[in-house]
């Protein structure tokens, strides 16, 4: 029976004193490697007109598609915050899928590369808030709705960066951890269903990952103006 | 019994009972959560990429209350602290 290895980071490649390289480090390298590769190739020759190659045509898609979510989700231009929430989206959604390559470790099933993701957007967060409606601006949103709930929404902020983490690792790590123990129980055709099951898990987590990031971004930029008047729209005397 | 067969006996025998209670919740949470949506999505089929789009995000956070059972029993399995205490790691 093969060895099951809860995480990549466990297998370690080489180690230089209290400096080590794992599979989680490499694998997250071939990933942005890839990553590279393919937007190189694709925008090498950018055409504006009607034809285009065919991997124009794919990225084309995938932006149109993100902006738009974007826009639903925040309701302000999308174009500010495309790069950060698409980088997240594309990275978490190409290293979920390289997960059918024999012998590829998903680096997002590994607790170090979720806590960083997590951490980015932690982090993000305020930055994004700050920029947009400055400095007291964001921080009065912590005393909202009264200043009781400032330790709750302190705590929601810490809390729902370790659920973001926790959510992302335990499913991919669920994942491929379903595939070890079937392919050392029914090594023939059962994998094949989970592998599935995994692929489509792995693409709905990193759309979760990056809506659930476009939230946060939207909740800390939005200003209270714009949530008088959603209210507003909904209450029923207004209608 | 010696420590280290009780300790490896209640840590495989939580890890499932961890699984097994914890899955409850989340289970009843996503059919209401997913009835409720169809029922939204047969009234209203025009909105449906918002209701689709909502339903995703609420399963998932619903969903992750499982996955933090999931990765309390994998502790429990593989990386048990008391179990590395008492093998002399």
């Amino acid at each position: 029976m093969p060895k099951i290895e809860i995480s990549p980071d466990l297998i370690v490649y080489f180690k230089w004193g209290f400096a080590s390289l794992s599979a989680t480090i490499v694998f997250t390298w071939v990933v942005m490697a890839v990553l590279i590769v393919l937007v190189r190739l694709a925008t090498r020759r950018l055409s504006s007109g009607m034809s285009m190659t065919r991997q124009q045509n794919m990225f084309e898609m995938l932006i149109t598609f993100m902006r738009s979510q974007i826009r639903e989700i925040t309701g302000q231009d999308p174009d500010r915050y495309l790069p950060f929430v698409g980088s997240l989206f594309l990275f978490i959604s190409l290293s979920n899928f390289l997960e059918i390559v024999p012998g590829f470790r998903p680096p997002t099933g590994s607790l170090n590369t979720t806590a960083a993701l997590a951490l980015v957007v932690f982090f993000a967060v305020p930055l994004f808030g700050i920029a947009e409606q400055g400095l007291v601006g964001y921080l009065k949103g912590y005393l909202k709705p009264t200043p009781l709930m400032l330790p709750f929404n302190i705590i929601g902020e810490l809390s729902r960066t370790l659920a973001l983490a926790v959510r992302l690792f335990g499913n991919i790590m669920s994942g491929s951890l379903v595939v070890a123990v079937l392919l050392a129980i029914v090594p023939l055709f059962a994998p094949i269903v989970m592998e599935a099951l995994g692929l489509l898990i792995g693409q709905v987590q990193a759309y979760i990952f990056a809506v659930l990031a476009t939230v946060y971004i939207g909740a800390a930029t939005r200003d209270d103006d714009d949530t008088q008047i959603a209210q507003t729209a909904t209450s029923p005397e207004v209608t | 019994m010696d420590s280290v067969t009780t300790i490896g006996q209640i840590s495989i025998i939580m890890a499932g009972v961890t699984m097994a209670i914890g899955s409850i919740g989340p289970a009843l949470g996503e059919g209401w959560a997913a009835s409720r949506a169809l029922a939204a999505l047969a009234q209203q089929p025009d909105e449906a990429a918002t209701v689709t789009r909502t339903l995703f995000v609420s399963l998932a956070i619903i969903e992750s209350i499982a996955i933090y059972c999931f990765v309390i029993s994998m502790i429990l399995i593989f990386a048990n602290p008391f179990w590395a205490k008492v093998i002399g790691g």
